[in-house]
């Protein structure tokens, strides 16, 4: 079943990391994605990976979810540490036809493969604890200043949090699809790439003409509402930072500080 | 006559070993015989949708087993789409699976994936337009460019195609108005006539399941609750009050009129039986003649 991808799925729940405000989250967020590419050794990769696990285990969601979400990008993850494991530089301690295995290209295998597990799994850590609408709030308030150079934040920030709210939607109505056209002999699951790529047509083609169906919909619905865009709008739910916040973004700093000085101390592997 | 469906100590469960489980169906054993017309009704939720949708293995269940013409349909998990051309099924709201550019195409689909071609092909298609009141002008045109009843004929039209040997309809008529509900209904009532096979109607109007069904199914929360003739079902008004369904309007006002001492049979399904029991009644006491 589609509904099984439990990526970018949100849990509610009242852990740690679900109360801290969406804005320090997001920021700690990029924050400790753009780090991970920053490990250049042993140690500050180790200190990457300690603070994922920390981050998993204060998440309150079971690890069950976060190794589903792994299995989706899996195949990802193979091809890429097997690239890199040839593509070394430095004395080859085996050789055979093209391929030369290097320790560089051990190294570099063994990084590329934690660093994109920890992204997928920061990522997993922030949608599974943050709801959407949680999201996109933090995201426009964050882009607020852009606004002074007409950036359109706000209508950024709608379409955003509609997008994300019919991700469910639309998957529920592809299974539904999927079943209807199914019951109607429709075979998806044998013959070759081509013959399977055309199966998909009963399925788009509905699918396509129900999500333009629902854009109009919304917008008929929105301007019943006299929805006029984000000028002079109040919000129900006002954000506040608090202690909780503010310890947040300071681990979040002691931990690039920690990354850094391993990267200053210590020679880089890769 | 025959069981041409038997369904023997069927459950299904959904989200098996997640926080989120739930029992859709509970331990069901039912056979329906060729040629009949059965009524499912039941509430939101009490697992009719999940039932039908085993019956033509589009879920395979937890537990027990679907018998069509007495065998087994997961015996071969490889032959499932064979049961699906003898077993067709027409979801609620079959208009938006429509997607050919032309009517005939859509119709077509499933009786080409059965393996049909050329004139039998044409024939089948043809006979379902016919059945659904489809006119010849619509079939050569956009689906998407028909109106909303003729969408939804025209994906029923796709089902009959196939010429299934039992048919499920899932609402049929809901979202349509009174004089669509009528005509639809009266099509497959045609439609059952003719082709004498077997249709399971599921349905929340318990006017139209009155009208058509010869026998009903009645679940609730998941368990078999009733399966007997529309009658005696209807006949237990406090019954299926327990479980919030209700009898056909003109059954509990003649219910209501026995009660109170009128000489009225128990169970009348329709307003004509009513009627004509009602104005012999009168005769009979001399008030009109």
């Amino acid at each position: 079943m589609v509904r099984d991808v439990s990526f970018g799925q949100y849990f509610p729940g009242k852990s740690l990391l679900h109360r801290i405000d969406p804005r320090a989250k997001l920021l700690c967020f990029i924050a400790f994605v753009v780090v991970i590419f920053f490990t250049f050794n042993y140690a500050s990769l180790g200190l990457i990976v300690a603070a994922m696990v920390f981050l998993v285990a204060v998440s309150g969601i079971a690890p069950k979810f976060y190794f589903k979400s792994l299995k989706v990008i899996l195949v990802v993850v193979l091809i890429t540490s097997v690239l890199n494991l040839f593509y070394g530089s430095g004395e080859a301690i085996w050789e055979w036809w093209i391929l030369r295995l290097t320790w560089n290209g051990i190294h570099r295998a063994v990084f590329v493969t934690v660093r994109i597990i920890c992204l997928i799994l920061a990522s997993s850590c922030l949608t599974f604890t943050t709801s959407p609408t949680e999201l996109t709030d933090a995201l426009e308030r964050l882009m607020k200043p852009l606004a002074k150079i007409h950036f359109p934040v706000h209508e950024i920030a709608m379409m955003m949090s509609l997008a994300l709210r019919f991700v469910p939607t639309l998957l529920e109505e592809t299974d539904k699809l999927m079943q209807a056209q199914k019951a109607r002999g429709a075979d998806m699951e044998s013959g070759g790439f081509f013959k399977r790529v055309r199966s998909l047509i009963p399925i788009l083609i509905p699918l396509f003409v129900s999500a333009f169906r629902r854009a109009y919909d919304i917008a008929t619905a929105m301007e019943c509402r006299c929805y006029r865009g984000g000028s002079g709008r109040t919000r129900m739910k006002i954000l506040h930072m608090s202690a909780r916040d503010i310890i947040a973004m300071i681990a979040t700093a002691l931990l690039i500080g920690g990354v850094i000085v391993c990267n200053l101390l210590l020679a880089s592997v890769i | 006559m025959s069981a041409v469906l038997e369904v023997k100590n069927l459950s299904f469960v959904y989200g098996k070993g997640t926080p989120f489980e739930k029992k859709a169906v509970d331990n069901l054993s039912l056979s329906v015989e060729k040629g009949e017309f059965i009524g499912v009704i039941g509430h939101t939720g009490s697992g009719k949708s999940t039932l039908v949708q085993m019956l033509n293995g589009l879920i395979k269940p937890s537990e027990g087993q679907v018998l069509l013409d007495g065998r087994d349909i997961w015996s071969e998990p490889k032959k499932i789409r064979q049961v699906r051309f003898r077993v067709g099924m027409v979801f609620q709201y079959p208009e938006y699976q429509l997607f050919e550019d032309t009517v005939y195409k859509d119709i077509a689909f499933g009786a080409a994936n059965k393996g049909l071609t050329g004139a039998a092909l044409d024939a089948a298609v043809r006979g379902a337009a016919r059945f659904t009141g489809l006119r010849d002008d619509l079939l050569e045109k956009s689906p998407f460019d028909l109106s909303g009843g003729e969408k939804r004929r025209a994906a029923i039209a796709g089902v009959m195609a196939m010429e299934p040997e039992v048919l499920i309809l899932d609402e049929p008529t809901a979202g349509l108005d009174p004089m669509g509900r009528e005509i639809l209904l009266s099509q497959i009532v045609n439609y059952h006539k003719e082709r004498g096979n077997t249709i399971l109607l599921v349905s929340h109007s318990m006017e139209d399941i009155a009208r058509v069904a010869d026998r009903i199914l009645v679940m609730n929360h998941a368990r078999l609750h009733a399966f007997d003739t529309t009658e005696r079902v209807f006949a237990q008004g406090a019954s299926l009050d327990a479980i919030g369904l209700r009898v056909p309007q003109v059954t509990r006002i003649m219910q209501l009129l026995r009660q109170r001492g009128v000489d009225v049979p128990e169970s009348i399904l329709t307003v004509d039986e009513a009627l004509s029991v009602l104005s012999a009644l009168l005769k009979k006491e001399g008030k009109i003649w």
